[in-house]
C-alpha cells in the first residue's frame, strides 16, 4: 500500500472531542460526521482538507472517549491516513478496526511540516518527504493487526472465527 | 502474575501471560450507549451471525442523549430498543430503568471481581475497583464480541500507584486520581493497566474506588484496578448473586514502575482547562468566577457525592449568578436522595436537579456552556468544547468543592465557608 499526499500539522494530545465533537453524535452517518471533522481544533479544517490529504500528529493521538466516529470521520472526509507519534490506545484499535491506515513515526511527526507533499510505503514501513527530499522509518505493525488488515478489517476476521467454529 | 494477567490468563484459557502478548480473551460483560451501540449494531449485522453469543451478557443502555433531547438522538436509541427486542436482551435498560451505565452496572450487582468487562464507552475502566478488568473499546469491537463472546487484547504492562499516610480534610478519590493525572500526564499510563494500592486505598470507600478507576483512562491507561478487600466483599455481597473468584497480585509480580504518593502532601485538587492533567491546588484558584456547576456523571454523581454535596450546601442559597445542576446517576440513587432530603436541600439552595442521564459531561445537553462561559463540574473531561461552545471553559473537581463553590460563585474549598 502506497499513500501519497498533502500533510496537517496537528499538537500533542489531539483529543475524541477536537477530532468530532460531541454535539454531533446524534447521528453515525460518516457523510454528517465529515462536516465537523477536526472543527474543535481548527473551525476551517472541514473546509480546507481535500481527499487524499494526510493528517500528521504529536503523542496521544485520538485520546478522550471510544468514539469510532472519530476514525470514521477522518475516513469519511477522505483523508487517506494519520501519522502521529504515538496514539491514545482505543483510537488506535478503531483505527484497525475500521481500517483507517495509522502509522506510529517520531520522527516524521517532527520534521515534516504542514502542506509537504509524503509517500507513505506501507509495506515497507518507510515514509518519504517529497518536498524537502528527507525520509523516515515508521514503527513496525504487529503481526495480529497485520493479520486483521489481510482480512479486511475486523468484521471480515470476525466472520472467519465464526466460520471455523462451525466447521 | 499480577491481578490484571490473572484475570486475562483466565479467560484465554492460558496458565500465564505476558505483557506485549496479544491474545483472545472470552467476555463476561459487553456494553454499549445510545451513541456507541447504533454503529455496533450495524457492523454486528455485517458478520451475519444467527444470534449473540448471549443474550444475558450485553448491556444496552441510552443513557448519554437519554431521555431522548432531539429526533435524531430517538432515532438512535430506538435502534438499541429493536435490537434488544429482537435479540431478546436481558440487560437493556430503558428510561425510567436505566442510569449512567457505569454507576448503573456495579450497582445492580452486574460486574463483579474477577470479571472480563468490555464497554464501548471509555469510562468502562470503572468496573475495575470491584477488581475486574474493564476497558473501552471500539463499536465494532463490541459488533465482533457479540458475535464471538470474545475479544482481542494486547496484555498491558502494570504501573502501581501506592497511596500511603494521613488524607487532608475533603480530600477524597477525585483528588487523588486528579493529582496522579497531573503528575504523569494525560499519556502517562498509555496503554497500561494502573493497579491503585496502599494504606489510603484499603481505607477508600467503594464510591472513591469507583471515581479512581474511572479516571484511569484519562491518563491512557487500559484500566484502574484495585485487588478486591472486605471493602469490596462488602459492597458486592448484596448486590452479586453468581458465583465469582478473587484474584490477586502475586508478590513478585512484575510492575513497569512503582509509583508511591504521600498524600499528606496531596490538596484538594482541581484540573484546569483544556486537560484534565492540568492540575492546581483548589486553594490557589479562588479568583476563578464560574457561571454553572455541575454534580453528576459516571465520576461523581453516586449517592456518596450528593450527600457530599447536600453537607455543604444545607441551609445555604446558589450564587445568582451560577446554575447548578445535580444529576444522580441512577434512579436508585434518586430515590435515596429523595428519602434522605438531599433532593430538598438541593432545590431548596435553588439548584436544578435532573433525571439520570450523561447529558452536559460530554456537552450532550440539560446545561451546556455558552461562548466564554465557564463551568465547575465533578465531571471527567474539561478538554475544548466538552460542556458546549469551543470558546467555554471545564474545570474539573470534587462533589464539595462543586457544591461550595456554587455559593460563593467562585472557585472555593469548604474550608473557606468555615466547613
Amino acid at each position: 500500500m502506497i499513500l501519497n499526499g498533502k500533510t496537517w500539522k496537528f499538537g500533542n494530545d489531539v483529543d475524541t472531542d477536537a477530532i468530532i465533537p460531541a454535539r454531533y453524535l446524534n447521528t453515525s452517518d460518516p457523510n454528517e460526521l465529515a462536516k465537523h471533522v477536526m472543527e474543535d481544533a481548527d473551525a476551517e479544517f472541514p473546509q480546507k482538507v481535500k481527499k487524499g490529504d494526510i493528517i500528521v500528529a504529536g503523542k496521544n493521538f485520538g485520546c478522550g472517549s471510544s468514539r469510532e466516529h472519530a476514525p470514521i470521520a477522518i475516513k469519511a472526509a477522505g483523508i487517506q491516513g494519520v501519522i502521529a507519534k504515538s496514539f491514545a490506545r482505543i483510537f488506535y484499535r478503531n483505527a484497525f478496526n475500521i481500517g483507517l491506515p495509522i502509522f506510529e513515526s517520531a520522527e516524521a511527526s517532527e520534521k515534516i511540516h504542514e502542506g509537504d507533499i509524503i509517500e507513505i510505503d506501507a509495506d515497507n514501513g518507510i515514509i518519504k518527504n517529497i518536498t524537502k527530499n528527507e525520509q523516515y522509518s515508521v514503527k513496525p505493525i504487529p503481526p495480529f493487526m497485520q493479520e486483521l488488515i489481510a482480512a479486511g478489517g475486523l468484521i471480515e476476521w470476525t466472520k472467519r472465527r465464526l466460520k471455523e467454529r462451525a466447521s | 502474575m499480577t491481578i490484571t494477567e490473572k484475570i486475562l490468563a483466565a479467560h484465554s484459557s492460558k496458565g500465564r501471560v505476558y505483557p506485549g502478548e496479544l491474545i483472545n480473551a472470552r467476555v463476561d460483560l459487553i456494553l454499549a450507549n445510545d451513541i456507541t451501540a447504533p454503529i455496533a449494531i450495524q457492523e454486528f449485522k455485517k458478520i451475519g451471525a444467527k444470534d449473540v453469543f448471549d443474550r444475558k451478557k450485553i448491556a444496552l443502555i441510552p443513557d448519554h442523549f437519554a431521555p431522548q433531547k432531539d429526533i435524531k438522538a430517538a432515532e438512535q436509541c430506538k435502534i438499541l430498543r429493536d435490537f434488544s427486542g429482537e435479540h431478546k436482551l436481558e440487560l437493556y435498560f430503558e428510561v425510567g430503568r436505566m442510569g449512567v451505565e457505569h454507576a448503573l452496572l456495579p450497582e445492580q450487582g452486574l460486574v463483579a471481581p474477577g470479571e472480563l468487562i468490555i464497554g464501548a464507552d471509555s469510562h468502562t475502566c470503572t468496573y475495575g475497583a470491584l477488581g475486574a478488568f474493564a476497558t473501552g473499546v471500539g463499536s465494532t469491537d463490541v459488533a465482533s464480541a457479540m458475535a464471538i463472546g470474545e475479544c482481542w487484547f494486547k496484555v498491558p504492562e502494570t504501573i502501581k500507584f501506592i497511596y500511603f499516610g494521613k488524607l487532608n480534610k475533603w480530600v477524597g478519590g477525585k483528588d487523588l486520581i486528579l493529582h496522579t493525572i497531573g503528575d504523569i500526564g494525560v499519556d502517562g499510563a498509555l496503554y497500561k493497566a494502573m493497579e491503585f494500592e496502599g494504606e489510603v486505598i484499603r481505607n477508600l470507600p467503594m464510591h472513591g474506588r469507583l471515581t479512581m478507576c474511572n479516571m484511569a483512562i484519562e491518563a491512557g491507561g487500559k484500566s484502574g484496578i484495585i485487588v478486591p478487600d472486605s471493602i469490596t466483599e462488602e459492597y458486592v455481597k448484596e448486590r452479586v448473586k453468581r458465583h465469582y473468584t478473587v484474584y490477586n497480585s502475586d508478590s513478585d509480580a512484575c510492575y513497569e514502575e512503582i509509583r508511591e504518593y504521600d498524600c499528606s502532601k496531596i490538596p484538594i485538587t482541581i484540573s484546569c482547562p483544556h486537560s484534565p492533567a492540568n492540575t492546581k491546588p483548589a486553594s490557589e484558584l479562588s479568583h476563578i468566577w464560574i457561571d454553572q456547576v455541575v454534580i453528576g456523571s459516571c465520576t461523581n454523581g453516586r449517592l456518596e457525592d450528593l450527600r457530599e454535596a447536600a453537607s455543604i450546601i444545607k441551609g445555604k442559597k446558589v450564587n445568582p449568578n451560577v446554575r447548578m445542576i445535580v444529576i444522580p446517576a441512577t434512579q436508585l440513587i434518586y430515590k435515596q436522595a429523595m428519602i434522605e432530603g438531599l433532593i430538598e436541600i438541593f432545590i431548596d439552595a435553588e439548584a436544578v436537579v435532573s433525571t439520570p442521564t450523561c447529558g452536559p459531561c460530554l456537552g450532550g445537553y440539560m446545561g451546556i456552556l455558552s461562548k466564554g462561559e465557564r463551568a465547575l463540574a465533578t465531571t471527567n473531561r474539561n478538554f475544548i468544547g466538552r460542556m458546549g461552545h469551543p470558546e467555554s471553559e471545564v474545570y474539573l473537581c470534587n462533589p464539595a468543592v462543586a457544591a461550595a463553590s456554587a455559593v460563593t460563585g467562585r472557585i472555593t474549598i469548604p474550608q473557606e465557608l468555615g466547613m
